[in-house]
This record gives C-alpha cells, sequence and structure tokens, in this order.
C-alpha cells in the first residue's frame, strides 16, 4: 500500500475515535463542560494533561531545536518540566479545594476585586490564543506534507474535528479525547525512537542508548562521537554550552514559573475528585510527559548524527568526502520539495559541503579544500522529527503514525486551550460580570457559542498567522510567569497580602516584562519600533527578552509585599478563606455548595 | 490540641516538606545542570557527562519521584494532623 493511502487510513481512524469518544461522553452540565463533573481519575486526568500540555510545538519542534542547540537546549527540557514540580506543590491542591471552575475567579475572590479578576482574565485570553494560533499552523503543516492537500483545507478540517468534540463535550469530552490522543502521540513518538536507537547504539531504550557507544565497533561513546562530527566541521560541541550561564538560569525559571502560570494547566486540577488526588495527578502527568521529554535528546542527537554522517561521509576535506548531489537520498528529496531544506552547488562539484562558514578559523581551512561557502542555505529545525523514520529507512506504516502523532498533539493542545479561552468568556466575563443571574442552561449555551467563536477566531488566525506567531509564545510564558504565577502563590501562602498589594504587584510584573520584551523585539512586535538592537551586547546584564519573566516575576513579589506590609491587612472572611484552602478537609462540601 | 493549633502544626510541617522538595528540585536543576555542569561533566556516567545527564535526563527523572514523594507524605500529614477529606 503506497504512503498517502496507508497515512489517510491511520489519521481517518484516530480522527473517527476522538468522534466516537465525543459522542460517548456528551456534557450535560456546566460542571461537566467546565471541569468534567470532577469525577476524573487522577491517572487518567495525568494523562489527559500530558496531552494538553504537548502541543504540536513539543512534538514537532523540540526534538529539533536540541538537534541543532545540544547542551543549550536543555533549558526547555528542564523548564517544561519543572513546572511540574511548582504546580504540584504550591499550587494544585489548594486551587482544588477552592473548588471553583476557573484560575480568574480564584483571583477575583481572593483579592476581592473585579479589577483583579479582570487582569487575570485578560493575561488568559492573550497567552491561549497566542498558543492556539501555533496550534492550527501545526495542523494545517502537517496535513499539507503527508496527506497532500493544501494548508487551508487542513486547518478546516482540524477545526471541524475540533468543533465536534469540544463544543459538544467540553472539558468531559475534551479529557477523554485528550486520553485517546495522548496515547496515540506517545506511541508515534517512541516507535522511531526506539529503532533508530536499535540502529546506531544496538540499545532499543532512547534514554540509554544516547549515554551508550556506537553499535559500529568503534567503541567511541555516541555523544563524543557527535562532537567530534559537529567540532570537525566548525560547530561547536554538541555537549557545550553556548549561552551565558545567568540567561541559562533566567531562562530555565520564566519558563518553570511560566509553566506552572499557564491557566489551561492550572485547570486541568480542578477536574480530580480530591484534594490528594491534584497533588497525585500532576505527578502522573508528568509521568506521561517525561516520556517524552525524555526520549527527545536522544531523537534529538541521533537525528543530527544520522544528517551529518548522511552529507560528510568521508575525511573531511578528502576529495570524496561528501555526499554526490545526484545520489541524495529519496527523504532528501521530498524535504527538498517542501522548501524545508535547501541545497545549493556553491563551488560547483556536484557534492554537498555542510559546515559552519561562520566561523572564520574553520571558513579559512575550508577554502583551502576548495569549500567556498555553507551549501545547505536551508536546513528547518522542524523537519527533524517527521523527517526521522525515513532517515532511518522505517516502514511506511511508521512515517502514517507519525502523522497521526503530531495531528493529536496539536488538536489536543487546541482543545484545552480553546476550553480556557471559552471558559473565561462565558464564566468570567457574562456570568460573573454582566449578568451573575444567568442560568446554568443559558451559561452552558453561551459557553458552547463562545467555543464556537474561539475555534473560528484561532482557525482564521491559523489561516493567516501574524508575523510575529514565533515571538509571542515568549510572551505568553512571561505574562504567565510575572503575572498569574506570583498572585496566585502569594495568595496562598500569604494570608496577609491584600488586594492592593496583588494588583500593583502584577501590574508590575506585567509592565516590567512586557516593556523589556518590546524595547528589543519592537513595541508591539511591530517591526522597525525597537529601541535596541536585540543582541546580548544590548541586554541588561545580559538576559534575553525570553527570560525577563523570572525578573518580572520577582518584581511582582517584591513590589506586592512593599505594598501590602503599608495598607491595611484584607478583611477577616479572606484570611478564613485563606486558611480554609489549606487543609484538605471538606472540599467535597465546597464542591457541592457550588 | 484544639483545632486551629493543630491546623496551624499542619501547615508548618507542610510547609517544612515544600522547602525540602524545593531544594532538591533547586539543586538537581539549576545546581547540577547549569551552575557546575562543567565540573560535573568530567564524571562519566555511560557516554553521558553528568552535568549533561542532570540536565537532559536526570533532572527529569527526580522531579517525577519529588512529586510523588510529596503527595505521598501529605496523605500521610492529612491523616496525622485529622485534615484529611471523609
Amino acid at each position: 500500500m503506497d504512503l498517502k493511502t496507508l497515512t489517510f487510513i491511520v489519521v481517518g481512524a484516530t480522527f473517527a475515535l476522538y468522534i466516537g469518544i465525543a459522542i460517548w461522553a456528551r456534557a450535560g452540565t456546566t460542571k461537566e463542560f467546565y471541569v468534567a463533573g470532577t469525577g476524573v481519575h487522577p491517572v487518567a486526568n495525568g494523562m489527559a494533561t500530558a496531552a494538553d500540555w504537548m502541543s504540536a510545538a513539543s512534538f514537532i519542534s523540540m526534538a529539533g531545536l536540541i538537534a541543532f542547540m545540544g547542551y543549550d537546549a536543555s533549558v526547555y527540557l528542564m523548564g517544561w518540566t519543572g513546572g511540574y514540580v511548582l504546580l504540584a506543590l504550591l499550587l494544585a491542591p489548594y486551587l482544588r479545594k477552592y473548588g471553583k471552575f476557573t484560575v480568574s475567579e480564584f483571583i477575583g475572590e481572593r483579592y476581592y476585586s473585579k479589577t483583579a479578576r479582570m487582569v487575570a482574565v485578560l493575561c488568559l485570553v492573550v497567552a491561549s490564543v497566542t498558543y492556539v494560533i501555533g496550534q492550527m499552523k501545526g495542523v494545517g503543516v502537517a496535513f499539507s506534507r503527508f496527506l497532500e492537500v493544501d494548508f487551508t483545507t487542513g486547518v478546516f478540517v482540524g477545526m471541524t474535528i475540533v468543533f465536534i468534540y469540544a463544543v459538544m463535550g467540553g472539558m468531559k469530552g475534551i479529557t477523554y479525547t485528550q486520553i485517546a490522543q495522548y496515547c496515540v502521540l506517545i506511541f508515534a513518538y517512541t516507535v522511531p525512537a526506539i529503532f533508530i536507537s536499535l540502529n546506531l547504539t544496538g540499545n532499543p531504550i532512547p534514554q540509554l542508548g544516547l549515554g551508550s557507544t556506537m553499535a559500529d565497533g568503534s567503541g567511541i561513546a555516541l555523544l563524543d562521537k557527535l562532537d567530534m562530527i559537529v567540532n570537525d566541521l566548525g560547530f561547536a560541541a554538541y555537549t557545550a554550552q553556548k549561552k551565558s550561564t545567568l540567561d541559562m538560569f533566567l531562562l530555565t525559571m520564566s519558563l518553570m514559573i511560566g509553566t506552572a502560570g499557564l491557566p489551561h494547566v492550572i485547570m486541568r486540577f480542578f477536574t480530580v475528585p480530591k484534594v490528594a488526588d491534584a497533588r497525585s495527578s500532576a505527578g502522573w502527568a508528568l509521568v506521561f510527559i517525561a516520556i517524552l521529554y525524555t526520549t527527545a535528546p536522544a531523537v534529538g542527537a541521533m537525528a543530527r548524527l544520522n544528517l551529518m554522517e548522511t552529507i560528510q561521509t568521508g575525511e573531511v576535506g578528502s576529495t570524496d568526502g561528501n555526499l554526490v548531489y545526484a545520489d541524495r537520498p529519496e527523504w532528501f528529496k521530498n524535504w527538498e520539495t517542501t522548501g524545508l531544506l535547501k541545497f545549493e552547488d556553491k563551488n560547483g562539484d556536484g557534492r554537498i559541503q555542510y559546515y559552519n562558514d561562520k566561523d572564520a578559523e574553520f571558513a579559512a581551512k575550508a577554502a583551502s579544500f576548495g569549500w567556498t561557502g555553507n551549501e545547505m542555505v536551508k536546513v528547518d529545525r522542524d523537519i527533524m522529527v517527521l523527517a526521522n523514520p525515513e532517515i532511518a529507512n522505517l516502514p511506511n506504516w511508521v512515517i502514517a503514525l507519525v502523522a497521526a502523532g503530531g495531528l493529536a498533539a496539536a488538536l489536543s493542545t487546541a482543545a484545552g486551550l480553546l476550553l480556557a479561552i471559552s471558559t473565561a468568556i462565558s464564566h468570567d466575563v457574562i456570568k460573573g460580570m454582566i449578568s451573575p443571574d444567568i442560568s446554568e442552561k443559558k451559561e452552558l449555551l453561551a459557553s458552547r457559542l463562545a467555543m464556537a467563536g474561539a475555534i473560528i477566531v484561532a482557525g482564521y488566525l491559523g489561516m493567516n498567522p501574524p508575523g510575529f506567531a514565533a515571538q509571542v509564545v515568549a510572551l505568553a510564558f512571561g505574562l504567565a510567569a510575572s503575572s498569574i504565577f506570583p498572585a496566585l502563590m502569594m495568595g496562598i501562602f500569604n494570608k496577609n497580602m491584600d488586594d492592593k498589594g496583588a494588583i500593583v504587584g502584577m501590574l508590575v510584573g506585567l509592565l516590567s516584562t512586557l516593556i523589556y520584551i518590546f524595547w528589543f523585539k519592537g513595541w508591539f512586535f511591530i517591526p522597525g519600533t525597537e529601541m535596541a538592537v536585540n543582541t546580548a551586547d544590548n541586554w541588561f546584564m545580559g538576559i534575553s527578552p525570553e527570560s525577563f519573566g523570572a525578573v518580572g516575576a520577582m518584581l511582582n513579589f517584591a513590589a506586592a509585599y512593599v505594598v501590602s506590609k503599608i495598607t491595611p491587612p484584607p478583611p477577616e472572611h479572606i484570611q478564613h478563606l485563606v486558611e480554609d484552602i489549606r487543609v484538605p478537609m471538606g472540599a467535597a462540601k465546597t464542591a457541592r455548595d457550588h | 490540641m484544639s483545632e486551629q493549633t493543630q491546623r496551624q502544626a499542619y501547615w508548618i510541617a507542610n510547609l517544612k516538606l515544600v522547602a525540602l522538595c524545593l531544594s532538591i528540585w533547586f539543586v538537581v536543576s539549576y545546581l547540577f545542570g547549569i551552575i557546575l555542569v562543567d565540573q560535573l561533566n568530567a564524571i562519566k556516567l555511560g557516554g553521558y557527562g553528568l552535568g549533561f545527564w542532570f540536565a537532559q535526563q536526570g533532572s527529569m527523572y527526580i522531579f517525577v519521584v519529588l512529586i510523588f514523594f510529596y503527595a505521598n507524605r501529605m496523605k500521610k500529614l492529612d491523616e496525622k494532623f485529622n485534615v484529611h477529606e471523609d
């Protein structure tokens, strides 16, 4: 069977499964729609959270980032997993005890302030919309590469599928669909990794393969070999540190705090039956996430090794050491047609030279070989995971599976984010502010309409992505880290934190982070409005704009603390509320009262 | 012990546990994975430098263990101070 038919069958089967689950898990009440009736088993919730969290970026882009950044990409691995420790220890159990539907609702009530609630809603919507654009784009790319339909059709099909199960099932439908999606995506990610690790090192477990010696009998460790190969071509060693230590430290911190502050992740912990379940459920979520995140470094390193060895077939500088362009493998041609891989025969020898021509010393050496510049003019990082099974000559069904896995990752994250947006609109804005007396039936209808609206906006933005989509992701983490996380944490751990302190803190964190990002990337990302060139020399103490969220959070904590000391303490009933959420006892009662 | 002081004691015990867990969280990621990475890389763990291993593998395994350790200890504290659900 040819690849296209096979892909249609595999992707079609997974879609039928998602819709089947949606029909089975329809939501009848707002509680089912928002928090799946708080009846989700912690392990099941952990799995759904993992699918929710791992987006098209985790599935497709992360291993590619690792492949080209090497050790420096550790910030993403640690940052996007370490946040779950903060969630489990500092936020999830207390917010579950509080027992409401949204993050902004907690902020609004804890700080007895509609302004605080509004600020939280705003941060939430900006962060979520940013993410959704990326997911919809991922859906379009996966469709257009593997099913050979055009990009817009791809986005449209994706929108329709999400529409069916998210609007019908709300959190309940989404949770059960995400469990299926997790199984699809983790299977699709690990199967090629196992084959490739087995090929290169003889060890079927990628996590161990990465630390093993090569299976070619040379007895040299895989990582040492990779360091040598890239060094020989003028690139920095794979395992060496290239970023400054301070910047790596702060970027990791920003990603961790940002993860713990992202509303669509926090919301998941409202769905479990008990406070104790919220703690263990975060652990299960991290188990399921870590399966992919510990495999990714192996995929990245091995893909880089395979790529370098495919092109540099012999000794560097020898006349027949480089791959003859006419003999390039099939996958090379496939990706050339997508434009994500580009070759230019600069010295006209019909062979491919792939080296670091930015390194002056090596460029001079290369010139003595008759090389006149790096000829791989474009190697898009995103193709590494998708091309991996082809590079390793795996059977067609594995390639079809990877397509289905990428789609599962994008759809599951999109659904979670859309739910966060529609909940904010129907519960925080409509019920919380505009018409508090709305009946449950009408609120349910409003949330379904908000969801439908959000899907249409997301689809439109996915088809016409703003040029700054990639940069806004840094903004989403910056916002969550500098505004939402500190407000939640102080709300639980500092009984004397009052409304004024929290609001000033949120604004200080939010504005300092926004201004720092805009300073180097242009006001509202409009090109040409940058106040300084975005290079390490201009950064304050060498802190990159992506890493500033952690600094913003510190400023938030400091400002809030000072203001709360000079303003009167919060009213007694708020202090009782804080004392109450600190103990698990009585959570079931709180939930019934709702 | 009155309910008030009992709850207070429970909260202090919780804070101590959180501080312990977060210290480990900090040491395995920031200290071993970033600040001391070069020094630790001198020690080999199979084909891995130890610092590199902590940054791309070890820290994540320890994060998982930490959360379950915390959840488990808290369950015992919930019972001990009689603040557990139902």
